[in-house]
């Protein structure tokens, strides 16, 4: 695997292991407001640039920002991983079901629905079922739970069109064949015999999807769909970091969530072109 | 035109015909997801029966959702043709997309007139990404491995992994903060066009850069390259004039695809620069909970995003002679 791919599995370790060990390695409480000494008063530690107590500095409401950086991957990875199994799971069953069956079946479902649901920009779809679903002030779990449907009902299509074409080349194998000549049920031929060698392309679907997962999440928490504040996403402080106030006094508002997002984008992206490369011997040589 | 190019050409335009349908019904639908009843979210618990009558029947709310209902206490019930589903369907056919809840408007023309900025907003971003990655993938195609093509590749990944909500604010703060060129946000001059324009078209840079490089390398490779420098012709008119044609073939595809993409990006680039878009209102529209028009732009936005696809496979298909035989 190349050396890209490596670096992608380093950055997406320390990102899981952020978001598992989140209180312990926050250094504050990432909704606490503090304040500090100046002149024998107490004032509110607005914007303060990254120093010895604060890391990464503190945001426009006097908040810790490492300590938001922090707990802002346990959002992403909980929203990721959840679209990521559960679109993962819908898209194969019916991916499976289209290529296996094939007939009028895979007529409706590949060229139909799948054309329909890829005719709809995603991110916009997603916009207008989280605007949709939410009544006024949606609660925090509300929310979450709409972005995963939102996300998932986006999502499902690129697992389904991977799964379809490999049933449709698997089931045409010998040892499918064979199976299906010794007597093996559809459910058996599909989950025993294909499944298991049509994995592969779907790990590297899965672990791109993840990618685009996490960016969504801040995307629409950027434009104020996501979960609400105090919550730290890192979609929301990066919102809340770009007015031309705080760009022109405290920048690390916005470059740390900004950089916490990049890097995860990059190593799932990075894990998926490694995987892609070296699961498919053709690419190997570029 | 045979038979066959006819067929073809029919089963093409039917399955166009068909999304746009199912487009436009799942909008329809997806406004009766909306938890509570419009009339009372807007006109709040103060609002007398008559007033509650009044908005329902202006936005044609006091009829069923759709063809027939089920609940639990009335079981089955068939309502005909008079259902919002089929309002909405000869509003769409007429032109006519409903009236927003908050501004008493119609739809369509709040969407014209913001549409301009948007498509202005895409064009410049378009614009932006074939400025930079025709040149650029074409020099790292042609010097692979060389300075040029590593500083290529470095740049297509950052075009990819940092998100425009984190390009914009970076190109504020470098061109509107500490070099003060341009304005920060607003569209006042036409060069305010421009830090909107890279933002939005960064990704797409990063992603036709790559295209572009790889497209040349394959095409370096083939026969008729090697005919072409056989016969004498200096590499510039190997490389611009036969390589890049053909070359250029898949990035076409994927211009038109992003083109969509763009027009869903825009939401977010407008918010940024604060520029009055179909984006921003789009936003504007959730936020007051002006359901009609949010409704109104996503249908917009979905069916631009449909045309533009299947203009580019016609396009697609028109360059490339070996497609239209398959």
């Amino acid at each position: 695997m190349n050396k890209l791919a490596y670096i992608g599995f380093f950055l997406a370790t320390v990102f899981i292991l952020t978001a598992i060990f989140a209180p312990y390695i926050a250094t504050h409480d990432p909704i606490k407001r503090f304040e500090k000494i100046e002149n024998g008063e107490s004032v509110s530690r607005k914007n303060d640039p990254p120093s010895r107590d604060h890391w990464f500095g503190t945001d426009s409401l006097s908040r810790d920002v490492f300590s938001r950086v922090v707990y802002g991957a346990r959002i992403s990875l909980f929203v990721g991983i959840s679209v990521v199994s559960i679109a993962g799971i819908v898209g194969i069953i019916i991916g499976a079901i289209a290529g296996f069956y094939g007939g009028w079946l895979d007529k409706f479902l590949a060229g139909y629905v799948f054309n329909v649901f890829l005719a709809f920009p995603g991110l916009l779809l997603a916009i207008a079922i989280v605007a949709f679903l939410s009544g006024t002030n949606p609660s925090a779990t509300d929310r979450i739970r709409h972005l995963i449907i939102a996300m998932c009902i986006t999502g499902w299509v690129g697992y389904a069109r991977v799964m379809r074409g490999q049933v449709l080349k698997i089931r045409e194998y010998d040892f499918v064949q064979a199976a299906r000549a010794l007597g093996a049920s559809n459910i058996r031929q599909l989950f025993i015999h294909i499944l298991p060698n049509a994995i592969q392309p779907l790990i590297v679907q899965a672990s791109l999807a993840m990618a685009g997962a996490v960016l969504a999440e801040a995307s629409l928490s950027f434009l104020g769909l996501g979960i609400p504040p105090p919550s730290p996403s890192w979609g929301t402080m990066i919102d809340d970091a770009r007015g031309i106030d705080t760009l022109r006094t405290a920048i690390h508002n916005l470059i740390f969530p900004g950089a916490a997002l990049a890097l995860t984008v990059l190593a799932f992206n990075f894990i998926g072109d490694g995987l892609r490369e070296y699961l498919d011997p053709k690419q190997r040589k570029r | 035109m045979n038979k066959y190019k006819i067929f073809n050409f029919a089963k093409r335009l039917g399955l166009f015909l068909l999304v746009i349908f199912t487009v436009v019904s799942l909008v329809t639908i997806l406004i009766e997801l909306v938890p509570g009843d419009p009339a009372t979210a807007r006109l709040g618990d103060q609002a007398t029966p008559e007033q509650i009558q009044a908005f329902r029947e202006r936005h044609k709310l006091d009829r069923p959702a759709f063809f027939f209902t089920y609940s639990s206490e009335k079981g089955f019930q068939w309502h005909g043709s008079r259902n919002r589903y089929l309002d909405y369907w000869k509003g769409v056919l007429q032109g006519d997309l409903g009236i927003s809840y908050d501004t008493d408007r119609p739809v369509l023309d709040m969407i014209l007139e913001r549409y301009p900025m948007t498509i202005r907003l895409a064009l410049a971003a378009l614009f932006v990404a074939i400025l930079i990655s025709i040149p650029l993938g074409v020099l790292a195609g042609t010097n692979k491995n060389s300075l040029i093509d590593n500083f290529s590749s470095v740049f297509a990944l950052m075009g990819i992994c940092l998100p425009s909500f984190v390009i914009g604010p970076l190109l504020v703060y470098l061109f509107a903060v500490q070099i003060k060129i341009f304005q920060p946000s607003g569209y006042e001059y036409p060069e305010d066009i421009i830090l909107p324009a890279i933002t939005l078209g960064a990704a797409l840079s990063a992603i036709l850069t790559r295209m572009v490089r790889s497209s040349v390398i394959e095409e370096l490779g083939e026969d008729y390259v090697r005919t072409a420098r056989a016969k004498g012709l200096s590499e510039r008119i190997v490389v611009y004039k036969h390589v890049l044609k053909n070359g250029l073939i898949p990035v076409v595809t994927i211009l038109g695809l992003q083109l969509g993409v763009l027009l869903a990006g825009a939401i977010i680039t407008e918010r940024i620069f604060n520029l009055r878009g179909i984006g921003t209102l789009l936003l504007d529209g959730i936020n007051t909970r002006d359901h009609r028009l949010v409704q109104g732009v996503v249908l917009v936005i979905s069916v631009t995003y449909i045309l533009a696809n299947s203009l580019t496979d016609m396009v697609y298909r028109w360059l490339d002679p070996r497609i239209r035989l398959n």
